[in-house]
Order: C-alpha cells, then sequence, then structure tokens
C-alpha cells in the first residue's frame, strides 16, 4: 500500500502529484545511444506533430498530440477540456424540470438520450413510474435520435476519410429525421422534451403517417450508402485493419458502445439491462469479430436498420393514455386548468418557480446512448436542486481507446481512429 | 467590330462597389465549429439549407485563407486564447459572426467555465440568436452580414474607433475597452 | 449559523448513540455480502434498488482488487467524487461516519450481469485514496477529472494532471466553497460588471 501524504497544503499535493510531463506538453521518449565506433546510428528523432484544438477533423474542439517516427504514430495524447462548460456545477443552480435544458446539451448531437438519463435517474429517486404511453414516446424519440447520430457518423466519418459526397448525404437524411423530431417536440435539438414525469407534451395528429414516411427515406438512403461503400476497394483499404482493438483492452478501458461490440462482445444495455419497453419489441443487437474501424462502421451503419425496426413497432403498438404523470406535486397541470382551479395555478407556481423536491438519496441510471453507456449519478439533499449531478459521458472513457488503437500505425490512420471513436466533445468535457 | 458597339462591351460602375460586390459574395468562412451550433452550422453548410448558393463556397480549414469566423458554439476559458490566435492569423478584411446565444452573451452557462460573450476576446459584427439557431436563422446573420458589406456600413464603422479597431489587452475574461464606445450620432 | 450542526455532524451523532442508531441493512445481495464478509468495517446499503457498499478509505484498492479478481467485476464503468459541504439533508447510512467528500466507483460485471456502488468517505484534512488505475486503467481520465474540479487526490495514479480546466488553474471549482455558481452578469458597453 502507498503511505499517506499527510498535509493539508493543497498546493504541496498539487507539485507532487504532476508529472515532469505536464498536461498540456509532450516531450519526445528518451533514447540511450550507445556509440561503439563505426557510422552514426540512422536514427532520426522523433517529432511531436499538434492536432487541433482548431482543426476540419477532430470532431469539435479536441487536441491530439501525437508523437511521430517519421509517418509511424508511435504515442497519441488527447488533450481535453477545451469545450468544458461547468455542466455539473450549473447543475447544482438548476432545479430538477430545468435540469434537462442544461443535460441535453452534453452529448448534443443525441440529446434526448441524455434527457432520458437524467429524467429516469429524478424518476428513481422520487420512486415514481411514468406512464406506459411516455414509455413508448421516450422510446421513439430516443431511437429516431440513435438514427439522427449514426446518420452524423457516416457524413462525418466519410468526410474525414475522405469520401466527401458522404457528408452531404448524410445530412441529407439527418435533415429527413430532424424535421420529424421538430414535429413531435418542436426543437431540433436541444430539445427539453423529456422531462422527469413523462413528456412535455403529447404526439401531434399525423404522426404515424409522418414517422412511417420517414423510416422508408431513411431505409433508402442507408441503402445507398452500403451500395456506395461497402465493397468500396478505397474504403475497405483504409479502413479494414485499422484501429485494431481487442475485447480485453476495451473492457479495461471502460469502453462502451459500438466499439465493444466490434471486438466481437455484443454488449447493449438495450438488451443486457433493458429499461422503457426494450424488452418487448423485437431487435437485434449488431456485433463484428476483428474490432476495426470497418466494423464500427459497419455497426453504426445496421444500427440504423435496427432502429427503424424498432420505430416501426412503436408506430403499430404505441399505447393510448397519459404522456406525463399525473402526480400535482411533479408535473404542471395542463394550461387550460389554471383558468379554472386556484389549485392548478398554485401548483403551476410552486412548479415553476421552487420545483419540486426530491427525498435525500443517491442513484445511478445507465442507458445506451449511440456512443455507449450513457449514466447519471444523481446525489438529492430533500431541496429542489440536486446537491451533485455527474453524467458519465461515454465518449470521455471511449477516448482513452484512442491511443492503444493508433499506437503503431500511420498518421492518416490517426484521423481514421478518432473519427471511429466517434466523440462529441460536449460530453467529454462536460 | 465596330465603334457604334462600343456601348454594348463594357460596363461602368465605381471601384468601391466592385470590391464590395466582390467582397460580399464569396466571404469564406474558417471552421470555428465548437458545441452544439457546429452542428446546426454544418447543417446550413449540407445539400438542404446551402450556404453555396450565397458564395460560402467552402469551409476553409486554415484561417489564413478565411475571410469570416463563425464563432460557433460556447467558448470556454481554456480555448479563449486559441479563438483569439486564430482571429488574429486571419487576414483582413475580415468578418466575425457570433452563433449562438453561448458565443454572444454565454447563454445558459452564467457559472466559471464559459467566457460571457466571445466579443470579450475579438469583435464582433453579428450576432445570431438561437440556442442552436436554425440554420435559417444563421442564414438572415449571414446575409445581414452580406448586406452590411454592400452598403459600407461595416467599414464605417470600424472608422469610428469599433469592429476590428477594438483593441482587447485582457483574455482572460474580465472585460476591458480600451477605447469606450459612444453611441453614433 | 457556524454554531448550527451540519447534516454530517448529525449524522456521526446518531451513529454513535447506539439508542438512536438504526440496524444496519443486511445485504439481500450476494455480492455485497461477500464485500461485508472480506472487509469487516464495511456497510451495506440498498439505494432504491441498487446495491451500495460503504467502505473504509485505506481498502479501497483491496475491495476494487477483490471485486476485480473473485467477484468478476469486469469494468469500472465511472469514478466521480461528491462534495456534502451544504447538503440540506444527508443521507444518514446507519454505521457509516460520514465526511465531508465520497469517492464513488460503480462496477460492472459482465458476465454475471450486475452492477455495485462503492462509497468511500474521504475527510476534508486528508484529501487522498488510492487510485484503482492499475486495476482499471479505464478510469484514468475520470479520477484527473476528479482531482481537476473537486481537489481528491488519487495515490498511484500515473499522471495526476489537470485535465479539464487550464494546466494554470488556481482552485478546485466543483467544490461547494470554491466558487460561486453564477458568476456576475456584465453587458457591453459598461463601466464594471453588476
Amino acid at each position: 500500500m502507498s503511505e499517506e501524504i499527510v498535509t493539508s497544503d493543497p498546493s504541496v499535493l498539487r507539485l507532487e502529484a504532476q508529472t515532469d510531463e505536464g498536461a498540456q506538453e509532450m516531450h519526445p521518449v528518451q533514447r540511450e545511444l550507445v556509440l561503439t565506433g563505426g557510422l552514426w546510428p540512422d536514427e532520426s528523432e522523433t517529432t511531436i506533430v499538434n492536432m487541433g484544438p482548431q482543426h476540419p477533423s477532430t470532431h469539435g474542439v479536441l487536441r491530439v498530440m501525437l508523437e511521430l517516427d517519421g509517418e509511424t504514430v508511435l504515442r497519441v495524447k488527447p488533450v481535453v477540456g477545451y469545450l468544458h462548460t461547468g455542466m455539473e456545477k450549473t447543475a447544482e443552480e438548476l432545479t430538477y424540470v430545468q435540469g434537462a435544458t442544461n443535460v441535453t446539451r452534453m452529448d448534443y448531437v443525441s440529446p434526448l438520450s441524455n434527457e432520458l438519463v437524467w429524467s429516469m435517474a429524478v424518476e428513481r429517486l422520487l420512486d415514481v413510474e411514468v406512464p406506459e404511453r411516455a414509455v413508448w414516446m421516450r422510446m421513439l424519440l430516443v431511437e429516431l435520435n440513435r438514427m439522427a447520430s449514426h446518420l452524423l457518423f457516416q457524413a462525418t466519418n466519410g468526410m474525414d476519410i475522405g469520401a466527401l459526397s458522404m457528408m452531404i448525404y448524410g445530412w441529407r437524411e439527418r435533415e429527413e429525421v430532424l424535421r420529424l423530431i421538430e414535429m413531435f417536440t418542436g426543437l431540433r435539438m436541444n430539445n427539453n422534451f423529456i422531462r422527469p414525469g413523462g413528456t412535455a407534451a403529447d404526439l401531434p395528429d399525423g404522426w404515424e403517417a409522418a414517422t412511417l414516411e420517414v423510416c422508408d427515406i431513411v431505409e433508402r438512403g442507408v441503402r445507398d450508402y452500403s451500395e456506395l461503400l461497402n465493397q468500396n476497394p478505397i474504403w475497405m483499404e483504409r479502413l479494414i485493419g485499422v484501429g485494431v482493438i481487442t475485447t480485453e483492452q476495451a473492457i479495461g478501458l471502460s469502453v462502451t458502445g459500438p466499439i465493444l461490440r466490434s471486438t466481437g462482445f455484443p454488449w447493449d444495455l438495450r438488451k443486457a439491462a433493458p429499461y422503457l419497453a426494450y424488452d418487448e419489441v423485437d431487435f437485434d443487437v449488431v456485433y463484428t469479430q476483428n474490432g476495426d474501424c470497418y466494423d464500427r462502421f459497419l455497426i453504426r451503419l445496421n444500427e440504423i436498420h435496427e432502429s427503424v425496426k424498432i420505430v416501426r413497432q412503436c408506430v403499430e403498438r404505441m399505447p393510448p393514455g397519459d404522456y406525463r404523470l399525473q402526480d400535482a406535486k411533479i408535473t404542471p397541470p395542463p394550461r387550460a386548468r389554471i383558468d379554472e382551479s386556484m389549485e392548478a395555478l398554485i401548483h403551476h407556481f410552486k412548479l415553476f418557480t421552487e420545483g419540486f423536491k426530491v427525498p435525500a438519496g443517491e442513484t445511478y441510471v445507465a442507458i445506451e446512448s449511440p456512443r455507449g453507456e450513457i449514466g447519471c449519478y444523481l446525489v438529492s439533499d430533500g431541496t429542489g436542486k440536486p446537491a451533485r449531478m455527474h453524467i458519465r459521458g461515454p465518449s470521455f472513457y471511449n477516448l482513452q481507446s484512442a491511443g492503444p488503437m493508433a499506437e503503431g500505425s500511420l498518421i492518416a490512420d490517426a484521423v481514421a481512429i478518432i473519427s471511429s471513436v466517434d466523440p462529441i466533445l460536449g460530453e467529454v468535457d462536460r | 467590330m465596330g465603334m457604334e458597339q462600343i456601348p454594348h462591351n463594357f460596363l461602368t460602375g465605381r471601384l468601391e462597389d466592385l470590391v464590395k460586390w466582390a467582397r460580399r459574395n464569396s466571404v469564406w468562412p474558417a471552421t470555428f465549429g465548437l458545441a452544439c451550433c457546429a452542428i446546426e452550422m454544418m447543417a446550413t453548410g449540407a445539400a438542404h439549407y446551402d450556404t453555396a448558393r450565397f458564395g460560402m463556397e467552402v469551409f476553409r480549414a486554415s484561417p489564413r485563407q478565411a475571410d469570416l469566423m463563425i464563432v460557433a458554439g460556447r467558448v470556454s476559458q481554456k480555448m479563449a486564447p486559441v479563438l483569439r490566435q486564430v482571429y488574429d492569423q486571419m487576414v483582413e478584411p475580415k468578418w466575425v459572426i457570433s452563433m449562438g446565444v453561448c458565443a454572444s452573451s454565454g447563454g445558459m452557462f452564467n457559472n466559471y467555465a464559459i467566457v460571457q460573450g466571445v466579443d470579450q476576446i475579438v469583435p464582433v459584427d453579428v450576432y445570431v440568436p438561437g440556442c442552436p439557431p436554425g440554420p435559417e436563422t444563421l442564414l438572415h446573420g449571414i446575409l445581414t452580414l452580406h448586406e452590411q458589406i454592400r452598403s459600407g456600413e461595416i467599414m464605417k464603422r470600424r472608422g469610428e474607433g469599433r469592429g476590428a479597431a477594438i483593441q482587447v489587452d485582457q483574455i482572460d475574461g474580465t472585460p476591458s475597452y480600451v477605447q469606450p464606445v459612444t453611441a453614433p450620432a | 449559523m457556524a454554531d448550527d450542526p451540519t447534516p454530517n455532524d448529525t449524522a456521526r451523532e446518531a451513529i454513535h448513540n447506539p439508542e438512536a442508531a438504526p440496524v444496519p441493512d443486511v445485504p439481500a445481495d450476494e455480492v455485497a455480502a461477500a464485500v461485508l464478509e472480506r472487509f469487516p468495517g464495511t456497510v451495506f446499503h440498498d439505494s432504491h434498488g441498487q446495491p451500495v457498499v460503504y467502505v473504509e478509505r485505506a481498502s479501497w484498492h483491496d475491495v476494487a482488487e477483490f471485486l476485480r479478481d473473485d467477484q468478476q467485476f469486469t469494468q469500472c464503468v465511472d469514478v466521480t467524487v461528491v462534495d456534502h459541504l451544504h447538503d440540506s439533508t444527508r443521507l444518514a447510512v446507519a454505521g457509516v461516519a460520514p465526511e465531508r467528500f465520497e469517492v464513488v466507483a460503480n462496477f460492472l460485471s459482465h458476465p454475471r450481469n450486475r452492477r455495485i456502488r462503492v462509497i468511500g468517505q474521504v475527510a476534508p484534512s486528508q484529501t487522498t485514496i488510492a487510485s484503482i488505475t492499475d486495476l482499471y486503467p479505464g478510469v484514468d481520465f475520470a479520477e484527473r477529472e476528479a482531482y481537476d474540479l473537486l481537489g481528491v487526490t488519487f495515490e498511484g495514479h500515473p499522471d495526476l494532471t489537470r485535465i479539464l480546466l487550464p494546466d494554470d488553474w488556481e482552485g478546485h471549482p466543483l467544490r461547494k466553497d470554491d466558487f460561486p455558481a453564477r458568476v456576475p452578469v456584465t453587458f457591453k458597453e459598461d463601466p464594471g460588471p453588476r
């Protein structure tokens, strides 16, 4: 066991804990040369290259420092924090209803997943269950979001590899999905729609026809992408065998989501620990064996198909009923009632000024977002605002796998690898 | 070709108008997408809400080749020096659009980590509100910028001590205006 | 107001007063039972259906090793720290002496498909705890973040430096007494912040 550092001076602790390299620097590997006579050894020094934080293909403000020997990558050091927003501190200032607006901006490409995990954590602490229609509505929206997120991955991944037309094609289908989400929630992104107690509003009229139409459009688009890319020799050459990671490495590095599934391990929280109504719908978990970038591309492409399957089943089987819990202490009354009833007015006032109080406790809820396991660790202290909210962002952990994947590969592959990890810096930095 | 055809082969106009026409119809943005607004900026550049039809053909990766910096997203304290460095690398004439409420004023993140408005670091020409602003809003902001270039207002503003003439000598987040700005008469 | 007992003090009094202390939960979860058996001094608590084990700070690393080697908890999903300084009501678990900081680790076992949460109490006078990056390399970034934002040092971490904030930042903002959650709103063309 290590010795205990007994001191109360924080600056001393900091100095002792810092390594000599520092968080934002990189020194080349020290090499020892033994001269025995003869020619000077032809060992070139290594180069340190800095990619980002402003860079077209770093998926937001990620800074990657690479130590190169010629074109081979020896070491990768991701430096994050350029988008640190202090969201966990802001969450302590917002009420539980406002919390969804904060959390939704972490993984901004699939905002409804963040809202879902937050709402589920709050509901767990309140020990309430939402009505069935709310459950199916949430599932429908989260799967639509998964489709939109994977389509964005296809677009940005294509652009990073060099297939610039993929950038335009991916956005074409994503626009259709976003238009549908706007019809349901009112916003294209950062919706603040899934709230503790249910959802913010009911589904609009005519939603079934619109949803099925979007499903058809997306399936056609995905078929186009597979025809364009799956057997494309340049695509395969650039991605097959690149960025290989094994299951042991992935599990050890706390990696979840498509990266873990690409190594041959079919772990998906929707099947392993079903939440919402995932145990009542029929879908498959997509996984492959090789653990390279091509596999991750295929997994995300096929997960769009699975999401379409789930969305179709939601359209067929959406139950009638309430879209939110009719508990006056938690959910606000309908706007029309406020004119009629004094009690409704008081409840509305209290809910939107103070917020509802959650009894003291702590919980951790995890769901499967398009990037992996997103979790919300919530500590409440009996007031209307959380004492601590911590979001376990999947990209934060997945980014650690970029190092082992990229070591030994060429620098062009490093771009492909980072792109296949699909990090969203909003949830990395929070 | 006889002398009577000369009027049909020449266009006349002022040099300033020609320069303004060229400048506004070919504004190339630098990639500075930070957060959620970057996704909407990419959507604006994609096929559905095409910005290429307004002359913004390509997003240049190198700031030296760009005219416009669209600050799309929240600027954290760690990113602020990078923002200023990229802005300084751009060549005149250059413009800045502050896209979204986080870039314009800090947005909903009124805390230690976010610069409360990117105009504390770089001079901003157009503020586009929204969280995130939809592509139509961003296009409206871009067209407002085009209109200001066309009318020459933007260059006039800079002469009076606003715009690019603002000196910012502290980029640690505290606002300091070296030249107090007075409203135009 | 400084003389009013904090929730930590009231909880600590309740524990040291044997008549007032309720009986600790009997673990219904077999993994928790195994941890309690192997490490005396740990307490089990059922938190809304999830098993939570409160361990001593000194046995943090050993508990993690036990979970990984004996109980097949293949992945450490998350490590974080909570600052309970201004809690209005604190969850009082019988048998646990509450401190200001709590280090929380969530573990997941893929073969057994179960989770467990391990919580250790850290006092403000000695904000250190063992690092488990040698057992679970994936918590590297998470421990750096906890150090960066809350100031808890993880001994044995290979590179404990700031990760989210700039290198030269002073302080640990997520602590309740470090930085206010809201900064004053500044207006353009205004001589100073209001």
